[in-house]
């Protein structure tokens, strides 16, 4: 049910980038003295906000497998990942190779580009010309449940 | 040219000299599936119609292989199979966000923005010099393509329909770089010369093949054509063709000849309905959607079709259609659902096994110039403002509030046997990356 609620506000400011969820009515209007709260308020916390400098190139993405966990990336994290982002050495990227979705850190030496798994059981892979190859966008947080 | 009052709707033609870019998408849904599925990307694909009826969207290696764009799919399913092409459903959800997206990026470089369509915007270049255009179309395709994977194709002139000319070239040709500019372009003619009539934007399907045998066949005689004479036979909207054509602007931003004569929803169903509520229940949905796009439009209808079909490719073919007209132009979904569903009542043939319905609303007029009846059994205004409050709900909490009659089983509902996730409406279809 939170996590519903979540979604809601997600979608709801990826719409409309300034959108904020409007806090409901504190008090209701009454002939009465209005609550003395009613002047302080400032509008609800949006994740939104915090996490996404450009909606329009933010994109979620699911992780599979743990090949970067000691970055502290898990399998089923979500990633946010903003693609108009420069790939920068050292950067967490979304790449494509050989048609398939990669999670990892970008390194570039001189004129090679390798892609580093973050996890001793795996390999790094060296990108080389003949490979379908693209960065796709640059993972900028990680979303784990605990 | 010169205007005058009594010209008839051209007073305002070449009072502007601007500059209009077109940003058109390529191959847009193709493009939008290859997003998530890089696997795609070494494939011919094709991307299909509501219930995969047609193909819709083609990637350069589905045209090369001679698909055509419309075609049915069972035409061309044996060719598709025997180059193992990609046949997808289409995924409306995935499409209209990236649509969102693209457009956003775009109002980051003009606020004088019109979506065009779900792939199209059209800008206001003015203000630039040709070096200036070309750098602002340049960074506009990087960043468009960067930020939402989308490649765009734009084209740049000094009208609307020339912009769509161009941008119809630049897409075409390799050597453009995806940038074409015609405004004061000595290519100006040789591009018209490269395009059909039936291309030109405000040029219908029926009326191509009219100018056609008249030896217009393509924009560049369309162009040297007398505009008047044009005019008397054919109506003014051909003869503000004519004038964009020659550079004199005859359409601003949000303006243009699409102004729609009719507005129409149908779906083909994915088996034979035979069963009357079935099809009033589809009609009650086509007929809703119809209003409401109506209403977006700030229109009213005068006129309403219903029709129902057999098969196209059946042995016995059979179309039964009525259109009847209102008294009091409408947009209310209350009085056109409860119109459109009595006709397909009276229509409905018991046993034919129907593959199609549709609701078309014709005489299409401002919902504020509508004449008011005396006679009239509703209360427009009151009328207005539920349809209005209707509107605001479907809107916000996506298409819920519904009529009783349009039902909630949708047997007729779209056939998608090959849809990919939506990748970005929905958590549990995200992309995965390893």
């Amino acid at each position: 049910m939170k996590q519903k609620t979540v979604a809601t506000a997600v979608f709801a400011a990826e719409r409309q980038p300034s959108a904020c969820p409007l806090p409901v009515a504190v008090a209701a209007v009454s002939a009465g003295f209005p609550s003395p709260a009613d002047d302080y308020l400032e509008g609800t916390l949006d994740l939104n906000q915090y996490l996404i400098r450009h909606p329009a190139a933010t994109f979620f993405v699911r992780v599979a497998g743990d090949s970067m966990i000691e970055a502290g990336i898990h399998d089923g994290d979500l990633l946010l990942v903003d693609r108009s982002l420069e790939a920068a050495d050292g950067k967490v990227v979304i790449a494509v190779i050989n048609g398939e979705l990669l999670v990892k850190r970008v390194r570039r030496a001189g004129n090679r580009l390798l892609l580093l798994p973050e996890n001793p059981a795996y390999e790094a892979i060296e990108v080389r010309q003949e490979m379908d190859f693209e960065l796709w966008g640059v993972v900028t947080h990680v979303i784990h449940a605990l | 040219m010169s205007s005058t009052p009594s010209d008839g709707g051209l007073a305002g033609a070449g009072r502007w000299s601007r500059v209009f870019a077109l940003v058109d998408c390529n191959n847009f849904y193709v493009a939008c599936e290859r997003l998530f599925d890089p696997a795609l990307r070494r494939r011919p694909v094709v991307v299909l119609s509501n219930n995969d009826g047609c193909v819709v969207s083609r990637s350069a290696e589905a045209k090369a292989l001679g698909i055509g764009m419309g075609v049915p799919f069972f035409q061309v399913r044996d060719r598709l199979d025997c180059h193992r092409a990609a046949v997808l459903s289409s995924n409306y959800a995935l499409y209209g966000d990236l649509s969102r997206r693209v457009m956003e990026v775009l109002g980051r470089f003009t606020p004088a923005l019109e979506v065009y369509s779900i792939d199209e915007a059209f800008l206001d270049f003015s203000g630039f010099d040709r070096e200036g255009r070309r750098r602002q179309a340049r960074e506009l395709r990087t960043t468009v393509r960067r930020w939402t994977g989308i490649p765009v194709a734009v084209g740049i002139a000094a009208t609307k329909t020339l912009a769509k000319i161009a941008a119809r070239l630049a897409k075409r040709s390799p050597r453009a770089a995806g940038v074409v500019d015609l405004t004061a372009s000595p290519f100006r003619e040789k591009a018209l010369a490269l395009t059909p009539v039936g291309e030109v934007w405000g040029v219908g399907r029926r009326l191509a093949p009219k100018l056609a045998n008249k030896g217009l066949a393509t924009a560049l005689e369309l162009c040297r054509a007398d505009d008047q004479q044009l005019r008397r036979r054919f109506g003014v909207n051909l003869q503000r063709v004519v004038l964009e054509l020659r550079g004199i602007a005859c359409y601003a931003l949000d303006q243009g000849p699409a102004t729609p004569r009719s507005v129409r929803c149908s779906r083909s169903f994915p088996e034979p309905v035979a069963e009357l509520a079935a099809i009033r229940e589809a009609v009650a949905v086509f007929s809703a959607r119809a209003a409401a796009k109506v209403r977006r439009q700030g229109l009213a209808a005068g006129a309403l079709t219903v029709y129902l079909r057999t098969s196209r490719y059946a042995d016995e073919f059979h179309h039964h259609g009525r259109t009847v007209e209102l008294p009091v132009a409408s947009a209310s979904t209350r009085e056109l659902l409860g119109r459109a569903v009595g006709l397909a009542a009276r229509l409905f043939h018991p046993g034919c096994p129907y593959r199609k319905a549709g609701v078309i609303l014709h005489d299409l007029r401002p919902a504020a110039l509508v004449q008011p009846s005396l006679l009239d059994p509703l209360d427009r205004e009151r009328e207005g403002r539920l349809m209005a409050a209707l509107d605001e709900l479907n809107d916000r909490f996506g298409s819920r509030v519904r009529f009783a009659a349009e039902g909630g089983r949708r047997h007729w509902r779209s056939r998608a046997a090959a849809r990919s996730p939506a990748y970005t409406t929905r958590w549990s279809e995200l992309p995965v990356a390893r």
